[in-house]
């Protein structure tokens, strides 16, 4: 059963109505926001928690929980911040870009709403630098609402005060971990800070500060006007509500579509995206969820259920839900080399594992791809990545090994043939020996 | 530390009290365990990056890195498990991919942290078999030799650099792998504590430019001693093989350097070896010649013989020790002469009480004042590590900062106040006046070049009634603080060594007053004002300015070449200790002394060094005092000079050429280079 058209949040998502404020008052947005707000805080940090959102920027922490850590309001009148990640840099992933520039005005709501649950007075929108055209039409979507008092001194009639900042990174992927966007924020180089103390009690200008993903705040008004247990009634328990997937690849109609939580990938793909190029049985793999999650052979991807918990229990994991197809024409370890590659440019080399063992896996795959190895590195990369996974100050690095480990796991025969094969090729000639 | 709240963490088993707020790897030491670290340093900010100090914690996910992680009450710390030693080894293995493995040409070879530690935590053989990271060496001035390639990024310079030193022109470019380690644009760090990087990068990184290729660790022999070249007495441990000193390293003294030292006291050695006087000289038919010892006493003697005590004169230089001055007053006080002066500068001190001649504070107070005022000094090439210490309580706790005198960049903000003596005249009735008068510790520093001139004098006396007036001389604190340049002259102020009853001071007996001067390593004075037909003994190591209107030269030795005893500027005792023979015929100085008096029909009542520190304790009992600073007294009697008479010209600066300031840099190639790479840049006409 799939999701109903009355039950999506994200009504634009295809731009094919404007993006303005009239058209998006139209779907919906802004209806009643001053109400909710008077609500107060306690009632939007419990519908939140009620609904069971989780934060859609890949790790699925509770966004309700993550909002109960902010502290009281200041006595001395020290501010607190939201910021929102839009540095949305995961390959694989480009739902933030499709909500920011078809339906900027549920996430400018859910930011006044989401400040409001977290006494924050403002909030910062950390756009990729990449997505310029569409940082102008969110600059322009604030304007709109600043214009109309959505936004500012008494945001939307509420009597509450709240001003909302776009800021554009410029390009690096390290910048979407929440302390090195605090850091790019604050104008300093993008370097995860060490946690903790994690950024609801020390985050930007060293105050209290929340780091949200787009699609999470951008889901909050419609779970406030609609209420917790419509947005729970989706998925499973612990994995509701509705989720943007990216699907691409090998797929006839590669898309961004809004689905119920908990969908067998399979249905996801087939419905939404035409299906994998040459029909479900030319299906290689399957990466769940943008780049950094572990890779799904076919034999699993068969009825597999795309949510949180059920791609855990296969050592891989939901995370932004770019879902990329791969089918059987697709040089696997070339591929996932690349990611390699991709990881080892982007890691901001502060800590030593991440530093240099990206440069060592990436090397070693390059050879892997040609097969220009022995069987037992192999064995050393997996005990590398190992070594590098869990012991550095943010999550990149588990994030640049776990495709690796994916390959691993599931093609390592792949890998050795390619290996044999290169040696076959590359056999030292049988030397003609003299007659004795 | 009783208003710390104390907690119990498990480290191992074994359970530790360590106060909230504490991190893990500060519990595990206090507990016993040993955590390997490469970025973590006790005096830098923590940045948590080499990942070599990783523990387990109970309940926690994955290892964390103890230098950065706080403990928490009933805390479970495992420091050796075996997923810890997998994770350090894991660690171990990635620091040495790209790390040449150079250590036979590498001079941080015996004394590596990177070495040391692969000896628990590295692995027999290398696994990696690709391309290793080579990287551009660079430029970073005479005294550090950058080689970068063997660099770990732990950013210890870097933050060394922007916390303590105050430059922030340390940083790294570049990502992941490709991160570098650079000052930006090819340049020496404008700091005076450049050599601290040395001592701080873990690994052979940023090593010493002279010591390059000079010894190995192990070959060279130690000696602790005491800094001299400027006045903090920074303690320093010497390291020579045979007859050469090849290198000084400060060692850690809390009150004093921490564990710092300035480059100038680091890095002028080589002078050691040039420009030495290394036998006796006597001046015949107007031009010196070689002489023996026997010969240049016997000139001394024909010459001192019939001439009254008070046509002869003695001037002590800054970096003398307390053991030959006081040979030399006593020398003197037999031979009927009260003609004495330690001042080479002519500064107006007055020593009839050692608070006005002390850094009342001393160096570890600074961290308790909460406003400073400093007179025409500039601390940051006075003394540099003394400069980083309030820098520190800059930082930490805003201290505001006044200057009057040269407005320098002293590597934290201040605030100026004027040029000259109008702004210490009206100093409490603008806006810092409200800042000191509202401190409850504030501190007056008063620099060697505010007493230099002729209205020295009133100058000292108005900054003494300024610290009184602020209620700064109490029983509690005393923030009265003289800073001085060189580490001989509170020695020479204790002992004494001034003008005595009827006695001439230095421009008297320059002018003619005297027909007999014996300079003890006076180089600072210019030697063209003494009269031209006295008769001039010089004393002295190396063959400066005053060496050169000598008409007997007697050599004699270094701090470095002595047992000597030296007195900082916050009045602290403390010992040198020779760490090499001086050259040739030359001696130690007091043993010169003692020779010449016998000769001269006085011999001196000592033989020995323990004889002649009894002697110094007679003269004044602070000697008997070691490696101790004066308690803060309350004080109602104020320096001579009339604060009314305080003239209009601004205030100058005692050194103006850090790189150039005292005799040893004069002969120090290295300094020299220094001195060259730091010139201001000529500007240049656009073409």
């Amino acid at each position: 059963m799939a999701l109903q058209d009355k039950d999506r949040i994200f009504t634009n998502l295809y731009g094919l109505q404007h993006w303005g404020l009239q058209a998006a008052q139209k779907r919906g947005n802004w209806d009643g926001t001053a109400g909710l707000i008077a609500k107060g805080r306690e009632w939007i940090i419990e519908e939140v928690k009620q609904s069971g959102l989780r934060g859609r920027g890949g790790a699925g922490f509770p966004t309700g929980l993550k909002w109960s850590f902010m502290p009281k309001p200041d006595p001395e009148g020290r501010p607190s911040y939201l910021v929102v990640n839009c540095d949305e840099s995961e390959p694989g992933t480009c739902k933030d870009r499709d909500i920011i520039r078809h339906d900027p005005h549920t996430l400018i709501e859910g930011c006044l709403l989401a400040a409001v649950a977290m006494n924050a007075r403002a909030g910062y929108i950390y756009v990729r630098g990449e997505y310029y055209n569409e940082h102008l039409i969110l600059q322009a979507a604030i304007d709109e609402a600043y214009a109309v008092g959505l936004l500012g001194n008494n945001a939307a009639g509420s009597g509450y005060a709240f001003d909302l900042y776009v800021h554009r990174g410029a390009g690096a992927y390290i910048c979407g971990e929440e302390t090195a966007l605090i850091e790019s924020l604050e104008g300093k180089k993008g370097m995860p800070r060490l946690k903790p103390p994690f950024p609801a009690a020390v985050g930007l200008y060293g105050r209290p500060t929340t780091v949200n993903n787009v699609e999470t705040i951008a889901v909050v008004p419609e779970i406030l006007r609609r209420g917790a247990s419509w947005f729970a009634g989706f998925g499973r328990p612990k994995n509701s509500g509705t989720k943007i997937f990216c699907i691409q690849g090998h797929v006839n109609k590669p898309c961004n579509v809004e689905e119920e939580m908990s969908i067998p990938l399979r249905e996801l793909i087939e419905r939404h995206a035409g299906g994998v190029r040459g029909g479900w049985d030319n299906l290689l793999c399957v990466i769940p969820g943008g780049s950094s999650t572990p890779l799904l052979p076919k034999h699993i991807c068969d009825d597999v259920l795309m949510d949180f918990d059920a791609l855990r229990e296969h050592k891989t994991g939901l995370g932004t839900a770019g879902v990329i197809v791969m089918d059987k024409s697709t040089d696997l370890i070339r591929a996932i080399s690349r990611l390699s590659k991709f990881y080892k440019h982007e890691s901001c080399g502060q800590c030593t594992p991440c530093r240099e063992g990206m440069g060592w896996v990436s090397r070693v795959m390059d050879r892997m791809v040609e097969g220009r190895a022995e069987i037992d590195e192999i064995d050393v990369l997996e005990d590398v990545t190992k070594r590098i996974e869990g012991h550095t100050i943010c999550a990149l690095a588990d994030g640049g090994v776990w495709p690796v480990q994916g390959l691993i796991r599931h093609f390592r025969p792949m890998m050795e043939e390619r290996i044999a094969a290169y040696k076959a090729r590359h056999a030292a000639p049988a030397m003609p020996m003299a007659a004795e | 530390m009783s208003d710390v709240k104390l907690i119990k963490v498990t480290v191992d088993g074994k359970e530790v009290e360590v106060p909230l707020g504490a991190t893990a790897l500060q519990a595990a030491e206090l507990a016993g365990a040993e955590i390997p670290r490469f970025c973590y340093h006790e005096r830098l900010s923590v940045a948590g990056n080499c990942r070599m100090c990783l523990v387990e914690v109970e309940k926690a996910p994955k290892p964390v890195a103890s230098c950065a992680f706080p403990v928490m009450d009933g805390m479970k710390i495992i420091t050796d498990s075996p997923g810890v030693r997998n994770a350090r080894r894991g660690v171990m293995e990635f620091l040495l991919i790209n790390h040449p493995l150079d250590c036979p040409i590498c001079d941080q070879g015996g004394e590596c942290d990177l070495q040391d530690q692969a000896v628990a935590y590295g692995g027999d053989q290398s696994r990696y078999r690709e391309h290793k990271r080579s990287v551009t060496d660079k430029y970073m001035g005479p005294l550090i030799k950058p080689i970068m390639t063997r660099c770990i990024q732990c950013t210890r310079c870097v933050r060394f650099a922007t916390e303590v030193a105050g430059v922030p022109e340390l940083g790294a470019v570049g990502r992941g792998e490709a991160l570098e380690i650079t000052t930006y644009v090819e340049k020496a760090l404008s700091t005076e504590l450049s050599g601290n990087l040395i001592d701080i990068c873990p690994v052979g990184a940023l090593t010493s430019r002279p010591y390059a290729f000079m010894a190995r660790p192990w070959e060279l022999a130690k000696v602790d001693s005491v800094d001299v070249l400027d006045a903090t007495g920074t303690n320093i441990r010497v390291d020579s093989r045979g007859p050469d000193v090849l290198r000084i390293l400060p060692r850690v003294h809390e009150d004093v350097n921490e564990e710092w030292m300035a480059d100038r006291g680091r890095f002028s050695f080589d002078a050691l070896k040039k420009r030495r006087l290394d036998r006796p000289w006597l001046r015949q038919d107007g031009k010196l010649r070689p002489a023996s010892w026997p010969e240049a006493f016997q000139a001394i003697a024909t010459k001192l013989k019939g001439l009254p005590g008070d046509r002869i004169g003695a001037v002590a230089g800054g970096l003398a020790d307390a053991e030959s001055m006081v040979a030399l007053k006593d020398l003197m006080a037999a031979l009927g002469s009260t003609n004495l002066d330690c001042r080479e500068d002519g500064a107006a001190l007055d020593a009839s009480e050692r608070a006005f001649y002390l850094f009342n504070t001393s160096i570890a107070g600074i961290e308790q004042a909460d406003a400073l005022l400093v007179i025409g000094s500039n601390p940051r090439v006075e003394a540099p590590v003394l400069n980083a210490r309030i820098r520190k309580r800059v930082i930490n706790s805003h201290m505001p900062v006044g200057v009057i005198g040269v407005d320098a960049n002293l590597t934290y903000p201040t605030k100026h106040l004027g040029v000259g003596p109008d702004a210490l005249r009206g100093v409490m009735d603008g806006a810092f006046g409200e800042v000191l008068r509202n401190a409850k510790r504030p501190m007056i520093l008063l620099g060697r070049g505010a007493l230099a001139r002729p209205d020295g004098a009133a100058v000292l006396a108005a900054a003494w009634a300024l610290a009184q007036s602020l209620n700064a001389v109490t029983a509690e604190w005393n923030g009265f603080n003289l800073l001085h340049t060189q580490g001989g002259q509170v020695a020479a102020l204790d002992l004494g060594f001034l003008p005595g009853r009827g006695g001439k001071d230095l421009g008297a007996m320059l002018g003619g007053g005297v027909d007999a001067l014996w300079l003890l390593g006076a180089d600072q004075l210019d030697p063209s004002l003494i009269a031209p037909e006295t008769f001039v003994i010089y004393q002295g190591h190396h063959g400066d300015r005053a060496a050169g209107r000598a008409d007997v030269i007697l050599p004699g030795a270094t701090y470095l070449e002595k047992d000597g005893t030296y007195v900082s500027t916050e009045g602290r005792v403390q010992r040198g200790r020779r760490a090499v023979f001086p050259p040739g015929e030359a001696r130690e100085d007091w043993r010169i002394l003692r020779a010449a008096s016998e000769l001269l029909g006085h011999a001196l009542p000592y033989d020995d060094l323990a004889a002649i520190r009894t002697r110094l304790v007679a003269v004044n009992p602070s000697f008997a005092r070691v490696d101790e600073t004066p308690a803060p007294a309350a004080l109602t009697a104020a320096p001579s000079g009339d604060a009314g008479k305080l003239g209009t010209a601004p205030f100058t600066l005692a050194i103006t050429d850090y790189w150039q300031a005292d005799v040893f840099a004069r002969a120090s190639d290295v300094m020299a280079e220094c001195a060259r790479a730091h010139a201001p840049t000529p500007a240049m006409a656009a073409e």
